[in-house]
């Protein structure tokens, strides 16, 4: 059925690099993915995989220099955006793409009302008049559940809690009505109850606005609340992609083994070791010749060192990078695969699908 | 029976603001600690948990209330009894970042705790540095670097290492993972069992991610707004909460397996925290409570034990 959605964005290898003194960092190694309409779509990964670059540069929000964008193309609705110039791009900000930030402490401006905030990209954006304005402002901000939106309207960011700051950073987000919103971390800041608060927000506007999400975070427990797909990224690329299904219960590449290994278990004994990643991701400047997780994968074979593997599909959507399900290694994947059980309860998965 | 090795007695710290306010940031708690084992506080921004934690390592003043340590009273300690005590507590910090002096090696910070005690010297120091380094998963080449050049969770391990050097017999450890990936923060809390294990060390741990605190701790202490609301063995916390604060904050730390997900029910709180300048009347709670009523304003519920070792405070549990 999502098949036949119209697709929003395509990314298509996409690469970016910032030059500093040290050298080149090649934060985007080449990223392909695209979201369909209404589609929340999850980039996973650790703090360097790239993932916060990744949707800055789908913004254009990178500053040029230091950033450059070595190849790829970014498509909206279709339309080529790669080399559309500031200008363009202001058009499309707001309008047809939206962005909200880790930190709503400081991504308002303090010295303006939020009721302004808000109404800023609608004066840019459409002809309203000013009342319909002051009205569209008073129904955003009583759709993201601030009580009081009238009295609200006309106070500054440092009136509200961090909670209620990213309630009005999504009020601004979706003042346009966008097709895109990209979250980077969205709740990382907010604390658990208040984190519940915005998720069901977004999970709300998602299904009655039809905007597609992508949602950049790494916690995999908020992925599993909220994404219809997944991308993992490792070192600049992706490294697994795939439905929730396919991520959690039947995981490809040791990255995303990994990383569901460290969190620890809430339906096991407890006093069972976190299984850690050892080492740490390798430098961008100058990245590895092979599989850039070889260093720090447990079950790297010597072709890993020396060829980079790549996207291969396991079924539908899910597509992973790793020589281990190549033909040849099949004996010592069906080695590791006894001796392991891989993924969050993937026995449990697989008696519910037994009868399907 | 077993021995406690930290007692804390209706624990008050206030900070007197500027403009004349007065910051109950932690009110008339009260709990314990026993020698070796690991008993986690967990709450959200603002309700105490840090200050508490830095009230019984001794770094605050404290307002009112008692700490004992060891049976001996923090707060009389002699000269010579509050030194060894500032030996025998010691502190992880949460930001590996801002708590590591940038001036300093690797060396000076792991060895300064050692100067200060007078344990070591010359070449016995050297020694012990490599061991230290070595325990924590660190090369001898590391110990003339400066922080700057090691990454979020080897700057912990440094952390680490500094609080071990001087042979401590209790760690409070205050968010020391907070700031860490997910792969590394696993590394991290493998170290502190393990270390743990080695040294038969007492962990105070205080974080705000449940499931980690959940992994390591053996007892679990729930604080909101300066205040201990629930207490309890981690397995009788989390299959039997009985503060509706304590339901609330389990049923929303999102679960990474998407079947379970599915299937569970997220209990979503009026409101945001107020500020801890301006308590609620009574149970400090029950503006954000689902079973909150009448009586709930009227006076501050009692921290009382409803089952075996399972205090809550809570007038209707």
């Amino acid at each position: 059925m999502e098949n036949e959605n119209k697709k929003v964005l395509e990314v298509e290898d996409l690469r970016i690099s910032f030059d500093t003194y040290a050298g080149e960092v090649q934060a985007i190694r080449g990223i392909s993915f695209d979201v369909k309409e209404g589609e929340v779509v999850a980039i996973v990964g650790e703090s360097g995989s790239g993932k916060s670059v990744t949707s800055q540069g789908i913004m254009k929000l990178l500053p040029t220099p230091p950033a450059r964008y070595k190849s790829g193309a970014i498509r909206l609705e279709g339309k080529d955006i790669t080399g559309y110039n500031r200008k363009q791009m202001e058009k499309l900000k707001g309008s047809k793409m939206a962005m909200i930030f880790q930190d709503p402490m400081t991504s308002l401006n303090p010295t303006m009302k939020v009721g302004r905030q808000i109404a800023e990209g609608l004066k840019k954006h459409t002809n309203l008049s000013k009342d319909k304005i002051h009205s569209r402002v008073i129904e955003l901000l009583t759709m993201v559940g601030i009580p009081d939106p009238d009295d609200r309207a006309n106070r500054y960011p440092h009136e509200f809690s961090g909670g209620m700051r990213q309630r009005v950073m999504i009020a601004i987000a979706l003042a346009c009505e966008p097709k895109l919103l990209i979250a980077d971390e969205p709740t990382t800041a907010l604390d658990v109850t208040i984190q519940a608060q915005i998720l069901k927000l977004m999970d709300k506007l998602n299904e009655e606005t039809g905007t597609s999400i992508i949602l950049i975070t790494h916690d995999l427990g908020v992925v599993a609340k909220m994404a219809d797909r997944i991308i993992v990224m490792y070192a600049g690329k992706p490294v697994e992609t795939g439905n929730k299904h396919d991520i959690f219960y039947n995981p490809k590449h040791p990255y995303t083994w990994g990383l569901l290994g460290a969190l620890p278990r809430v339906d096991t004994d407890k006093k069972e070791p976190l299984k850690s990643i050892s080492g740490t991701p390798p430098d961008l400047i100058s990245p590895p010749k092979g599989c850039a997780f070889a260093n720090r994968c447990e079950h790297a074979m010597e072709v890993c060192l020396e060829h980079d593997p790549a996207m291969q599909e396991y079924g539908e959507g899910h597509t992973a990078a790793c020589w281990l399900h190549h033909p040849n290694a099949k004996e010592y994947l069906d080695q590791i695969m006894e001796k392991h059980s891989f993924g969050v309860g993937g026995e449990k998965y697989a008696n519910q699908n037994a009868g399907g | 029976m077993r021995t406690k090795m930290l007692e804390v007695e209706g624990l008050k710290k206030h900070f007197h603001l500027s403009g004349g306010g007065v910051l109950k940031a932690v009110d008339d708690v009260s709990f314990y600690v026993y020698e070796g084992e690991t008993l986690g506080i967990v709450g959200e921004s603002g309700c105490g948990k840090s200050t508490t934690g830095r009230a019984v390592k001794g770094i605050y003043g404290i307002t009112e209330g008692k700490v004992t340590f060891n049976g001996k009273n923090i707060t009389s300690m002699n000269k010579r009894e509050r030194k060894q005590f500032a030996r025998d507590a010691q502190m992880i910090f949460q930001d590996p970042y801002s708590s590591l002096n940038p001036r300093m090696t690797v060396g000076e910070l792991i060895g300064e705790g050692i100067d200060i005690h007078g344990l070591m010297r010359g070449k016995k120091k050297v020694k012990r540095i490599y061991e230290l380094l070595d325990l924590v998963g660190l090369n001898k080449e590391h110990i003339n670097r400066f922080p700057h050049e090691f990454s979020g969770g080897q700057r912990q391990r440094i952390g680490i290492a500094r609080a071990l050097a001087v042979d401590p017999k209790f760690i409070v450890c205050d968010e020391p993972i907070s700031a860490l990936d997910v792969s590394i923060q696993a590394q991290v809390i493998n170290l502190l069992e393990d270390l743990q294990r080695e040294f038969q060390l007492t962990y105070l741990f205080i974080a705000h991610d449940l499931s980690m605190v959940r992994h390591i701790s053996d007892r679990v202490g729930v604080m909101y707004l300066g205040k201990l609301i629930e207490m309890a063995s981690t397995e009788e916390l989390f299959t039997n909460p009985m503060h509706p604060y304590t339901k609330a904050l389990i049923s929303a730390i999102p679960v990474p397996d998407p079947i379970q997900e599915e299937k569970r029910e997220t209990i979503y709180l009026k409101g945001d925290l107020p500020s801890p300048m301006n308590v609620p009347s009574g149970c400090p709670f029950r503006n954000r409570c689902p079973i909150a009523t009448k009586e709930c304003a009227e006076e501050v519920p009692a921290f009382e034990e409803k089952t075996d070792g399972h205090r809550v405070a809570c007038i209707h549990v």
